[in-house]
């Protein structure tokens, strides 16, 4: 692995692949999409070559509605990288998409609300120049 | 538990061909009946270990080397009679260093098991297999590092491949230190079952005072409950005293054929049953379908059934704690305690040098040093030879230990008085 610009106090970048391109440029156009098998039309999430259920290398690209349930999150109170060192304490939230996947994505709300199931929608934040990530604030 | 299969292993080609390949041979459980090849197949003949320090003033490969050689001459072995080596990956350190360093003529087998913490007890098995088989006698597994002088450790994780996904997708949210990655579990564990920062104390706190009589660990000093809970919080809900040291230091053990036991300096210590096991989506936790589960829910039963034992019949635990959370839910994966009931059972005092599983008798990670569990290793072997000093477990026959690594890669090792 290389790509990451760790002697600079900028925020780490993804080193983007063929396979996961798609997904970061969507992200850039604010919309969340997910690998699925061309074959068998299992989702899965982080993008990889292949199909674990049969194999077929063809891949497309579905767009999540964006809406999911808290599977779980952590509060991040050390900075372990020079680049989040501002942002501490900052929450994350893992969370379970109707898709079938999980995002881990920054928490945009009380910590104190977060709890097993609690239902939020996805929202976009450009952090750099070329990358959009996605954040969750609560689905009212 | 396997399962035995109705179906001969000869027939599986078959149901290969007459099936929709949704799963590899569904059905049809990897088995050749009960996975007794490796039971009694090799001893640990010797172990040891530098001085574990937050700066050692040496190079990496000189700390593997003095560990390396407290291993053979515990063993009473010579360098030379090293046939066999599985260093640890990619830290810098080949068998080709131990050619030169030792004078070895020919060796035989080598290796690299990359499991991160699981790596060590993966790597006995790898030298069982290779010591059955026939290909080689004695198997040096030596770990060193300068973890805490050397550079952080999260650093060489970042570009380690199976933390690809992680680097790419995680890592720009602010989830990549292993505390931050494993937080999640622990937060889920907590919320499914009531599992509690208290309990976690409890861990930090036992294993401490074991540390304290160790003689060897780098914390030394007594901690209580309310020390654990006024420590700052690191990533929710780990704080400080959850977290493992970073150490500089080293560790080796030497496994040899079983037929070698008699003519070693010490009572050797046979190994009953060995497995690594690796848990669903291995490179991503987030993705992890169970989040709770880990690769030692899947081998700690192949390993019991190896040996032959129960969790009943175990005297002493050494178990990987790079997180007090981690142990807890090992504890529950090895069968000590239901799934869930990991806090309460630490919590009954169960695990204190007096309870009735001693843990980590050697202070572990947490308070004697970040061997990557290969402290682990040598601490079982001392206990089961009595050479535990005053932390020793009166009348300890059959021990476990269990390395834990990367995403939740497990491993786990019986062993017990030859």
């Amino acid at each position: 692995m290389s790509g990451f610009a760790h002697e600079l106090p900028g925020r780490p970048l993804p080193a983007i692949t063929p396979e996961s391109k798609p997904y970061w440029d969507a992200l850039n156009e604010h919309r969340l999409v997910f690998q699925a098998c061309a074959d068998c039309g299992t989702v899965r999430h982080y993008p990889r070559p292949l199909c674990a259920e049969c194999f077929s290398l063809r891949v497309e690209w579905v767009e999540s509605r964006g809406r999911g349930t808290v599977h779980s999150w952590t509060v991040a109170h050390h900075p372990f990288h020079l680049a989040f060192k501002g942002l501490v304490p900052y929450a994350l939230v893992t969370v379970d998409m109707p898709e079938g996947v999980r995002v881990q994505a920054p928490w945009r709300g009380e910590v104190a609300t977060l709890k097993l199931g609690l239902p939020v929608r996805v929202v976009f934040e450009r952090v750099a120049p070329s990358l959009t990530l996605p954040a969750f604030v609560r689905d009212i | 538990m396997l399962v035995a299969s109705h179906v001969p292993v000869n027939g599986a080609p078959l149901m290969l061909v007459s099936i929709a390949p949704r799963r590899y041979l569904p059905g049809i459980p990897f088995t050749r009946g009960r996975a007794m090849s490796l039971h009694k197949s090799g001893v640990i003949s010797g172990v040891g270990e530098t001085r574990y320090s937050k700066v050692s003033g040496q190079s990496v490969l000189a700390l593997h080397l003095e560990a390396s050689l407290a291993a053979i001459a515990d063993a009473g072995l010579s360098p030379r009679d090293i046939d066999g080596l599985i260093p640890y990956g990619g830290i810098g350190v080949v068998a080709e260093d131990f050619i030169t360093n030792f004078g070895i003529e020919d060796l035989r087998f080598s290796a690299h098991t990359p499991l991160g913490g699981a790596s060590p007890i993966a790597a006995v098995q790898c030298a069982l297999a290779a010591v059955s088989a026939g290909i080689c006698r004695h198997v040096l597994v030596p770990i060193a590092r300068n973890g805490s002088s050397g550079g952080r450790i999260q650093e060489a994780v970042e570009q380690m491949p199976q933390f690809a996904a992680c680097a790419e997708f995680e890592l720009p949210v602010g989830a990549f230190a292993p505390a931050q990655l494993y937080a999640p579990m622990a937060r889920r564990h907590m919320e499914l079952y009531g599992t509690t920062s208290l309990h976690f104390a409890e861990v930090a706190v036992s294993t401490r005072h074991n540390a304290i009589l160790n003689g060897r660990a780098m914390m030394t000093k007594p901690m209580t409950v309310e020390d654990h809970q006024a420590s700052r919080m690191i990533a929710d809900p780990f704080r400080l005293f959850d977290c493992s040291l970073e150490s500089d230091g080293g560790a080796a053990v030497v496994v040899s054929r079983a037929d070698c036991a008699r003519d070693l300096r010490k009572p050797a210590v046979m190994v009953l049953g060995i497995a690594e096991g690796h848990p669903d989506s291995p490179s991503a936790i987030s993705q992890r379908q169970d989040m709770v589960g880990i690769g030692l829910d899947k081998c700690a039963p192949r390993a019991f059934e190896m040996a032959g034992v129960t969790p009943d019949d175990i005297d002493v635990a050494e178990i990987y704690d790079c997180f007090t959370y981690v142990v807890i839910r090992q504890l529950e994966a090895l069968g000590f305690c239901k799934r869930g009931e990991g806090g309460p059972f630490v919590a009954s005092g169960a695990i204190r040098l007096d309870g009735r599983l001693p843990v980590n008798t050697h202070g572990g990670l947490l308070s004697q040093g970040h061997i990557a569990g290969m402290n682990h290793i040598v601490e079982l072997v001392r206990q089961l030879r009595g050479e535990a000093g005053r932390a020793q477990v009166a009348n300890a026959e059959v021990g476990l230990v269990t390395g834990y690594g990367d995403m939740g890669d497990g491993s786990v090792a019986i062993l017990a008085r030859a």
